[in-house]
């Protein structure tokens, strides 16, 4: 067994993570795999009894990498082959449609999935438990234990106070405390973090493939943006699982504050819109849940290694919200991995200083995390922009709204129907100009 | 269309007997914001007539959003609950 000099102790271990998330889940096997002691601290009752998440998880061929076809034995809902994005004003919706069977999407090993986090989280944790890590549930990490500046275990809510490690991974999630009390990470803004309200509603297994229009295990994601939130910046999402679908709101904390919205009113109006109520008749509630989500991924991210230290996943704020591409899971599993690689080459090297952890920053790249938040880090501000969440999809939809009605009078071009559309919208052209610059610089170069 | 009451009975809480917020009425009083009334996502921060807040940690979804939304510096000390306490989910 390749591990430090301390293993008499039986404390003691190679590595401790907390969470288990994708993030901790993920770093926790592929130290177990590579030989070291490894624990993973969990604090709810079971991994994933305190996750939520909007429910896609993209990157399959990540998983498949590491547990081959991981799909035949997690618990999967659905494999998402259709996505749906909208533009919403009050009254209508103009979306994009994509619909695909092309490779990778409805074949092995699948662009991505639906999945419920209390299931498919403790099914992970299940594979790191079988590749040899100590799983600890309903565990509470109270702080990070440092001696001469260093972090060398942590404090546990627990009669044993205190576990011993060599590396601490911290992904305690998007209010990592760790990262904070390492000193990492500093308190966040509210526009910073968004809140997240979802229910999970049952519906018939038949009726929501006829329903979404899927044959078999074919799935569907749908994203809105505009009037489903009123004022407040954010957006609205519905998932089909196997026999429920995931529908959800998500709020900027200060926007919501600044227009007084209660989240669950938010998500009412957001089922009852023309576009939605059809989709979710006759559903009934199985689950309310609630969680915050890190949204300014590059520019709220910590400091991600410290003597003895890493962090990781959402607690790291490596969750992407760009607008186009939405996804969390697939970057906590990478940076997990990039973790527990940067442990597995620190106890190979028996350093456990800031100098060796550095090397966290080579992994992230070479799994291209650190790579797509830096090149997409205009997005998250241009997507949170006020024109972007309050003007545009209510003048797209307005303008669709002309441009297809058919009421007697004579048809015009759609030049001069859109600049009615401008002027009823008081768009100024220097805000086009400068918001189309944006977009550019935030998606095409 | 569901209550805010009946989302609630959907999720399922083993309420640990030490609360893991503890709200500062005394600061709360001066508050003229209330950010925590309106965003919670479980409604426990209850407006009083004498201009303080009245608050449950029982049904806690331990999402963080109160504490990163109140601007009274002390007034919302957060921490989790003891392990295995708390909201546990089943479908999310």
């Amino acid at each position: 067994m390749m591990t430090s000099n301390a293993t008499q102790d039986t404390e003691h271990f190679d590595v401790i993570v907390i969470g288990a998330g994708p993030a901790g889940n993920a770093a926790a096997l592929i130290t177990a795999r590579a030989g070291l002691k490894v624990l993973l601290l969990e604090r709810g009752e079971y991994p994933g009894a305190k996750n939520v998440s909007g429910g896609v998880f993209y990157g399959s061929r990540i998983l498949h990498e590491l547990i081959p076809n991981w799909w035949e034995q997690a618990p999967v809902e659905r494999y998402i082959c259709r996505r749906d994005i909208a533009l919403m004003s009050a009254t209508t919706a103009v979306s994009l449609d994509f619909r695909s069977t092309a490779t990778g999407y409805a074949d092995p090993p699948y662009n991505g999935f639906s999945v419920l986090r209390p299931k498919f989280d403790r099914w992970f944790a299940a594979q790191a438990e079988a590749s040899g890590a100590f799983l600890l549930n309903s565990c509470v990490v109270d702080d990070v234990l440092r001696e001469n500046g260093r972090v060398v275990g942590v404090k546990v809510r627990r009669e044993l106070g205190e576990v011993r490690g060599n590396v601490v991974i911290a992904c305690d999630g998007s209010n990592s405390f760790m990262a904070k009390k390492a000193g990492l990470q500093r308190e966040f803004d509210g526009h910073e973090i968004a809140l997240g309200v979802k229910e999970v509603l049952g519906l018939d297994e038949h009726l929501i493939r006829e329903r979404f229009q899927l044959s078999g295990n074919e799935g569907m994601a749908f994203e809105y943006l505009g009037a489903i939130t009123e004022n407040v910046h954010g957006g609205g999402f519905l998932y089909t699982n196997r026999d429920s679908l995931s529908v959800g709101v998500i709020g900027q904390i200060s926007s919501l504050v600044e227009h007084k919205k209660r989240p669950y009113e938010l998500l009412e109006q957001f089922k009852a819109h023309p576009a939605v109520a059809p989709l979710v008749r006759g559903a009934t509630l199985r689950e309310y849940s609630a969680h915050t989500i890190p949204e300014m991924g590059w520019h709220m991210r910590p400091k991600l290694y410290a003597d003895g230290m890493l962090v990781a996943g959402d607690a790291a704020a490596f969750c992407f919200n760009s607008g186009l591409y939405l996804e969390g899971m697939n970057y906590a599993m990478q940076s997990g991995l990039a973790a527990g690689e940067t442990a597995i080459e620190a106890c190979r090297q028996g350093d456990f200083s800031k100098g060796t952890l550095s090397r966290y920053e080579h992994y992230l790249k070479q799994r291209h995390v650190s790579e797509d938040f830096q090149r997409f880090r205009f997005a998250p501000p241009f997507v949170n922009g006020e024109r972007l969440q309050n003007l545009y999809p209510d003048f797209v939809a307005h303008a669709a709204e002309n441009l297809f009605r058919v009421d007697g009078n004579r048809k015009q071009k759609i030049l001069p129907l859109a600049m009615k559309s401008v002027r009823r919208f008081r768009i100024r052209p220097h805000h086009l100009l400068r918001d189309f610059y944006h977009a550019a610089r935030a998606y095409l170069w | 269309m569901t209550t805010h009451e009946e989302k609630m009975r959907t999720a399922r809480f083993k309420v640990d007997d030490k609360p893991h917020i503890v709200v500062d009425a005394g600061i709360c009083k001066d508050c003229a914001v209330r950010a925590c009334v309106y965003v919670c996502p479980a409604n426990l921060f209850v407006p009083l007539d004498d201009g303080g807040i009245l608050f449950n940690y029982e049904q806690c979804f331990e999402c963080g959003t109160c504490y990163i939304a109140c601007n009274q510096e002390g007034a919302i000390q957060w921490s989790y609950p003891t392990g295995g306490f708390g909201v546990t989910y089943r479908e999310s």
